[in-house]
């Protein structure tokens, strides 16, 4: 590629060394590219985690029952597929998204289905009683979820959500197939170009282990707090 | 009785009586838990249900609550449906979460299990319903929320987490609570039940000063019989969803005509 053109206008290959400090800024940039990936993905992920977990808990049976379809049919085919779909299969049908945004809408399609049951179950573990002070307070639907039952549920999803959110991430490589150039795609130009297979991957575990390991310290930091907001003693791993 | 500065403006609500069961039924599959009850409690009335386990006498309390539904007949507050409401022609439908939701607000519960929000702390717990259901401003719920935790004895603990109190204190964040809303009604539900022995009394000390100190109408279910002996204006003993015998609390206890309460307060005295 000509952003690398030592390997081929030097006389002799030039040292490993050289030859990956030279290319830090295209890894660089693949790595802006997989960290906005994943937290668009996220952010899309998570907006519809809970209006699907809403709707899944709804008395009407045509809201739980939408909810359902979409879950089930997002979380049982393929994310490689459905990106895959998006991306050259969507255009045929007249609508053309920038590849960036089909990998975004894909994560947040899939693992907001994924989601959408952690946020259902959370809101189902929060006890009928808390439920029933807040009715016998006049309460009305929606401010007894706000005040009362959402407080309490959201420490449970963080966990689950962590869970998702170091998976997604490690999903992102998918997008190097629909011509993202993310941080796997550069790594492996790098491999390509120095022959150094061994240290290029080598860095590319350390590089998602980094980015996963910060996502689990920011997701205990967010639980301590929800949690000490509910009067518990934050437990966090970290 | 009757002056012309009523604050109901119908006529039937002013003289009716608070609470009125009109043959409720209420049923979980084929477990009846009311039976076809009547029931009529006066404004201002301390009325003490006792009677076994699984008798129907919470069920009640949950039915005022609307916690429940009744299965038939109707549950009348203030002379008002209350359970159903007019529906075309007349006729008594279902009430629906609007009704409900308007016509609950008079009535406050406490609950066995306090259920107070561990997501805030005490003062919160009980200023945040007046602040948002009743538009009450913020620190006029403050200062009466204040108030409310001095009746209880917890003053200093307003700033708390509900988790760091005892069982004994958080029921006595939780009466405040119900207080808070002002409700002419409340409904006491085991409210000692779960608590330590040495943590009864304190509970029992601010409802007799509650009873005692205020006109607002009570029902209670409980199993502690000095405290409805203390509180009570009638006592209704209960057994198999229906009433089995009612009465001031010195004859009830004193001289019970039914064998049935006759059996049950010979096991629990």
């Amino acid at each position: 590629m000509s952003s690398y053109p030592y390997a081929f206008h030097a006389g002799e290959p030039l040292s490993g060394l050289t030859e990956f400090t030279h290319s830090l800024p295209s890894v660089g940039a693949g790595l802006w590219v997989t960290v906005q990936a994943t937290v668009l993905g996220a952010a899309l992920a998570l907006l519809l985690a809970f209006v699907l977990g809403f709707m899944a808990r709804s008395r009407r049976l045509l809201v739980r029952g939408s909810s359902r379809v979409v879950v089930e049919f997002f979380r049982g085919t393929s994310l490689y597929v459905q990106m895959f779909w998006l991306f050259f299969a969507l255009p045929i049908l007249g609508f053309k998204l920038v590849p960036l945004a089909c990998a975004v809408v894909a994560f947040g399609l899939n693992y907001g289905a994924y989601g959408s049951e952690v946020v259902r179950g959370a809101l189902d573990a929060v006890p009928r009683g808390q439920r029933e002070a807040a009715v016998a307070l006049s309460m009305t639907p929606w401010q007894r979820m706000r005040l009362v039952v959402l407080p309490q549920a959201w420490p449970q999803m963080i966990p689950p959500f962590n869970n998702l959110l170091i998976q997604l991430l490690k999903c992102t490589p998918l997008m190097s197939l629909i011509t993202i150039s993310d941080v796997t795609f550069q790594m492996d130009q790098l491999r390509s170009t120095t022959g150094d297979t061994a240290t290029a991957y080598l860095l590319l575990l350390v590089v998602y282990f980094v980015l996963a390991y910060a996502l689990t310290l920011a997701m205990n930091g967010l639980e301590s707090v929800a949690k000490a907001r509910l009067g518990q003693p934050a437990g966090g791993r970290a | 009785m009757l002056t012309d500065e009523s604050p109901t403006p119908t006529e039937s609500g002013a003289a009716a009586p608070a609470v009125r069961f009109d043959q409720v039924v209420k049923r979980y599959g084929d477990n009846t838990v009311l039976d076809h009850l009547d029931l009529e409690v006066g404004r201002g009335e301390r009325v003490t249900l006792i009677g076994p386990s699984g008798s129907g006498k919470t069920t009640i309390l949950r039915l005022l609550m609307t916690l429940e539904r009744v299965t038939e007949g109707v549950v009348h507050v203030d002379g008002e449906p209350f359970s159903h409401m007019p529906g075309r022609g007349g006729r008594l439908v279902p009430a629906d979460e609007r009704h409900l939701r308007a016509r609950r607000r008079r009535i406050g519960m406490v609950f066995q299990h306090f259920n107070l929000f561990p997501n805030m702390k005490v003062l919160d717990n009980v200023t945040e319903a007046p602040v948002h259901v009743l538009g009450m401003d913020r620190d006029e719920a403050a200062e009466r929320a204040r108030g409310l935790l001095e009746l209880v004895g917890l003053a200093d603990k307003q700033d708390a987490h509900p988790t760091r109190l005892s069982g004994g204190q958080q029921q006595r964040v939780a009466i405040a609570r119900a207080l808070a809303m002002r409700p002419d009604i409340l409904l006491l539900d085991e409210v000692t039940s779960a608590l330590d022995p040495e943590l009864v009394a304190g509970v029992l000390d601010v409802l007799r000063d509650i009873a005692h100190g205020t006109d607002i109408t009570l029902l209670c279910v409980t199993h502690e019989m000095g405290f409805a002996r203390d509180v009570s204006d009638r006592v209704l003993m209960f057994d198999g969803g229906r009433v089995v015998e009612s009465g001031p609390p010195e004859r009830i206890f004193g001289s019970p005509e039914h064998g049935r309460t006759r059996e049950f307060l010979g096991a629990v005295l």
